[in-house]
């Protein structure tokens, strides 16, 4: 009876989130749906198409080059910003003001708005005006509005440039959480520095690392701001994302039924794409698990159960 | 095995403007069993943080064997040191975990294999050897990072730091016994920090005991109960501790409120002191003695606490069981003239103390 | 200014030297990676004749004409205040509903609350993109097409699920027997939630608090589509100096800068936070 008690009041407590995603997400969701299954040439002229628009999409060479443009952007910058964020992390300094002028330093791209990245970097690569522009063309000719390598290169610049800092802050958060002592063992047992970061450091980090992969998957496979401001998805449509061009077909075309199964298609490829990532990296923890929908979410409890200890060290240091 | 010796080692962790140690001279010899007694924040873990070369001290020299090893960093020194809580590599088993420090001394493979097995017999966990460390309960844990630090034979000195305090109080002893057993077999230099002083005192051959980043007395576990050279140590060790008193010296006569309490051994002693003695030194007599009045007693089974009272100070007595007296009622105590104090401004003991010849009065 | 030795993996050889030698490392890297937002700086120094005649790393002429440009006419200060109006606005509407569900989901378990949770942050997967043309049509049916309430609403989509997990994250750190006590001695669930509970967890709705900002701040594409004069944000403005007579450099540029400053101040107020916040929570 105290159990249901509980319950009631639990969802009374949760209702209000509840009410604002249904109406920011599922009504929203439930138009997207409404499109992708209805050919609407009018207010009154509808058709009911069943899955039509899906097969369209998935056969649409536009959306599947797109698809694989998108795939191939990701994994470069998951390749390129992981390692590079634990590197610029271990550099980072630990304690002192230094540290609090390091921190603000690293965070500065992640709070100038997206499309303001965009203005700098393309005042920055101009060749006539822009600092950056003008030094790399003093070696090769760079012409990033004609040039199909030069926009994807610029743009994989500019995306490390901005997310880095992310990746930077997450396992420095992570490495500050562990305690001195381990360092100290390792020292006592005389591990080389490689070892420290094998048997250390990485096996702490390994969940902000998760975080870190799934967060820069998710986001770089949504990304839009950036190709947008800068080479508007060219030259031609060598930089253009999946988020890019379903704009395009929704507000630019127009062409609601194939944007709506587009976007049905993107959330969930995300969302299974995520999932499927998170359930192999924490695999070996959860040897009993079987339910798929619970998989996740015990996961992410676990994790933070685990954590908690070493939050209050990290509010140990903070002192 | 070797001699450490450190000369005028002071640390302090913000540049000078306050020590977390004061300068230390002394030598701790090949072999023996020291512990460091304090209560916490006293400066223990960084005295042993800089022996073992974890922590570059602000000021002096640390000698192993002779040679300055102040700037030789941990991994040239030879020192094993344990932690307070387990401290183990999560992703080897517990195997790797012994093999590591061996490993990158590029012990030799068979040789890595035998202590391994050797530790592992000693500590009681070789059934254990192939499991992941986060599988364990977590005193097994610490005593895996026991074993971490005993597995190398090379080792000049072992350090703990207070390496029992999450293990389970049942298994306390049978590891101290291990870990003294193993000091007798190796005769390897053992430092063992702690705050417990019943751990301090039945494991050490010495006991250094520190207060305030200050090493106050070094000495045996006797001699820290018998003559403790330092106010702290009276009050530290033991249970419970030391009686303590203002007085005032007037030619070696102790008076306290103009009550004489007795006479210093030691000639010429003038000012503002403090009179010391144990619960256990303070003897209940018929004859001469100072006379107080009973507030209380405590049957400890087999001894007696007598609180007593006098004007405006209170004393405990130890007696033994068969000790009477009426609570509320007046008793006569004198104290040991061997066994009594008196301390100086800087909290060291001066002289001992006899009764007054004069009496209560 | 340290002494630890060996605390770090490269304290292998010791020295401070060392240590410095990373430390130098990385400042250097930092100062590589301010180039962008440098440039951006000396740009909005400048005026437009002047950048576009000459090619200087230090700008010789100072010139504060984007600036009083951009202080001189008020369709760009009421964007930025508009920026500034829904930002605010979202931090405090996503925390007044994500304190009492994340508090739910610290203390309680209720049916459905795993999927529940799950689902919530799903929401953060999803593609702005997706949501574009419903928001445009929801909002204009609601009467809440440009106005800053409807950009702080549409903002919650990312928010409310991020606020939920940071805040639950910290809650769990507040041991529960604080709820019984609290019960014992007979507060009533709002006082003691307001007055005790909501107190202890500060600085985790500081962090928090500071996250939501962030994101709402830097949004653009979903802000951009559902606003078109009333509240239009500050980003959209900036496409604004593109005219017939060529990009206004300057006043682009001053512009951004001013976007940054936001952001700069608030980073300073939870620097030492940060790192908390991201080992607690997710983000």
């Amino acid at each position: 009876m105290d159990g249901r008690k509980k319950n009631n009041k639990a969802w009374f407590l949760v209702a209000p989130v509840v009410l604002v995603v249904a109406f920011t997400a599922i009504i929203p969701l439930m138009a997207v749906a409404n499109y992708s299954l209805q050919d609407i040439q009018g207010a009154d002229n509808r058709l009911f198409v069943g899955l039509d628009f899906f097969k369209k999409v998935a056969t649409d060479p536009n959306i599947q080059e797109a698809f694989g443009r998108n795939l191939l952007l990701s994994a470069q910058i998951l390749f390129i910003q992981i390692p590079l964020g634990i590197f610029l992390a271990r550099l980072m300094p630990r304690s002192g003001w230094k540290a609090s002028a390091a921190l603000v330093v690293v965070a500065i791209p992640l709070i100038i708005p997206w499309n303001v990245i965009g203005t700098t970097w393309q005042i920055f690569t101009r060749s006539d005006i822009g600092l950056g522009g003008v030094l790399v063309n003093n070696f090769i000719d760079y012409n990033l509005s004609e040039s199909t390598l030069d926009a994807w290169v610029t743009i994989l610049v500019m995306d490390t440039w901005h997310w880095t800092p992310l990746v930077t802050l997450l396992v420095y958060a992570g490495l500050r959480s562990i305690p001195q002592a381990y360092y100290q063992a390792a020292a006592i047992d005389g591990a080389s520095a490689m070892a420290v970061f094998r048997f250390v450091e990485l096996p702490k980090l390994k969940r902000v690392l998760m975080i870190a992969l799934l967060l820069r998957f998710m986001d770089s496979f949504m990304m839009y701001t950036e190709p947008f401001v800068v080479t508007g998805g060219g030259p031609g449509s060598s930089t253009q994302t999946l988020s890019i061009l379903l704009t395009t077909i929704a507000i630019g075309q127009f062409d609601l039924g194939v944007a709506g199964a587009f976007s049905l298609m993107y959330f969930l490829f995300i969302q299974i794409f995520s999932f499927v990532f998170f359930t192999v990296l924490t695999l070996d923890e959860r040897p009993g698990a079987t339910k798929v929908s619970a998989k996740g979410k015990t996961a992410v409890k676990q994790n933070e159960k685990e954590r908690k200890p070493s939050s209050s060290k990290v509010k140990g240091v903070l002192k | 095995m070797a001699e450490i010796r450190l000369e005028g080692v002071a640390h302090s962790y913000d540049g000078g403007k306050t020590y977390a140690l004061n300068p230390i001279t002394m030598t701790w010899e090949d072999g023996k069993a020291y512990a460091l007694l304090g209560p916490s924040g006293c400066g223990k873990t960084t005295l042993l943080n800089i022996i073992s070369g974890l922590l570059k001290p602000s000021e002096g020299k640390v000698f192993i064997d002779g040679k300055d090893v102040t700037d030789v960093i941990t991994d040239d020194r030879n020192i094993a040191q344990v932690f307070q809580f387990p401290v183990l590599y999560d992703t080897m088993s517990v195997r790797k975990n012994l093999e590591f420090p061996l490993k990158n001394r590029k012990v030799p493979r068979d040789k890595i294999a035998q202590r391994v097995n050797e530790i592992a017999q000693l500590l009681g966990i070789e059934n254990d050897l192939d499991r992941k460390p986060s599988k364990l309960r977590s005193d097994l844990q610490q005593i895996v990072s026991l074993g971490r630090g005993l597995v190398r034979e090379d080792v000049s000195a072992i350090l703990f730091d207070e390496p029992l305090t999450v293990i389970d109080q049942n298994f306390k002893w049978t590891l101290r016994n291990r870990l003294k057993r193993l000091h007798l077999a190796t005769g390897v230099t053992v430092v063992y920090v702690t705050h417990d002083q019943t751990e301090a005192l039945t494991f050490a051959d010495e006991v250094l005991v520190m207060d305030k980043g200050n090493l106050v007395q070094v000495g045996t576990s006797e001699s820290l109960f018998l003559e403790p050279q330092h106010e702290f140590v009276g009050y530290f060790i033991g249970s419970p501790g030391m009686n303590f008193l203002d007085v005032e010296a007037n030619s070696s006569v102790l008076t306290h409120n103009g009550k004489t309490i007795g006479k210093a051994a030691k000639a010429g002693l003038n000012g503002s002191h403090r009179f010391g003695v144990r619960p256990e030194f303070l003897i209940p007599s018929n004859k001469s003695g100072l006379e107080f009045k009973v507030e209380r007693i405590e049957d400890r089974g087999v001894f007696k606490l007598v609180h007593l009272s006098k004007d405006d100070f209170k004393f405990i007595a130890k007696t033994d069981e068969s000790y009477d007296a009426k609570v509320g009622g007046k008793a006569t105590f004198s104290f040991d003239p061997t066994r009594a104090f008196v301390y100086d401004a800087h909290q060291r003991a001066v002289s001992t103390v006899s009764p007054s010849s004069a009496g209560g009065n | 200014m340290t002494t630890i030795m060996a605390t770090s993996a490269a304290g292998k050889k010791t020295s401070r030297f060392r240590i410095d030698l990373r430390s130098w490392l990385f400042w250097l890297i930092m100062a590589v990676w301010a180039l962008p937002v440098l440039w951006l700086v000396s740009m909005s120094f400048r005026d437009n004749a002047d950048i576009l005649s000459k090619f200087e790393i230090i700008p010789t002429k100072i010139s504060m004409n984007g600036y009083t440009q951009f202080f001189g006419d008020p369709t760009w200060i009421g964007s930025y205040m508009n920026s500034v109006t829904y930002t605010l606005l979202n931090t405090v509407m996503s925390l007044v509903v994500a304190l009492p569900a994340a508090y739910a989901f610290s203390r309680y378990t209720f049916s459905g609350d795993k999927h529940l949770f799950f689902w919530l942050l799903t929401n953060r997967m999803a593609p702005a993109a997706v949501f574009l043309l419903p928001f445009f049509q929801l909002y204009q049916s609601l009467d809440l097409f440009d106005t800053a309430l409807g950009v702080a609403l549409a903002h919650m989509l990312f928010n409310v699920p991020l606020a939920v997990w940071i805040l639950e994250g910290f809650m769990s750190g507040v041991p529960k027997q604080l709820d019984e006590i609290a019960e014992i001695d007979g507060y009533k669930f709002g006082r003691f939630f307001l007055t005790i509970f909501i107190p202890m967890i500060r600085s985790g709705i500081g962090v928090t608090a500071f996250f939501l900002f962030m994101f709402s701040w830097v949004e653009l594409l979903i802000a951009r589509t559902i606003t078109s004069t009333d509240a239009k944000p500050i980003a959209a403005q900036m496409t604004r100096t593109v005219s017939a007579s060529g990009i206004d450099w300057s006043l682009l540029s001053a512009a951004g800068v001013m976007t940054i400053i936001p952001g700069i101040i608030v980073i300073w107020f939870v620097r030492n936070y940060i790192a908390k916040g991201f080992a607690l929570g997710r983000v």
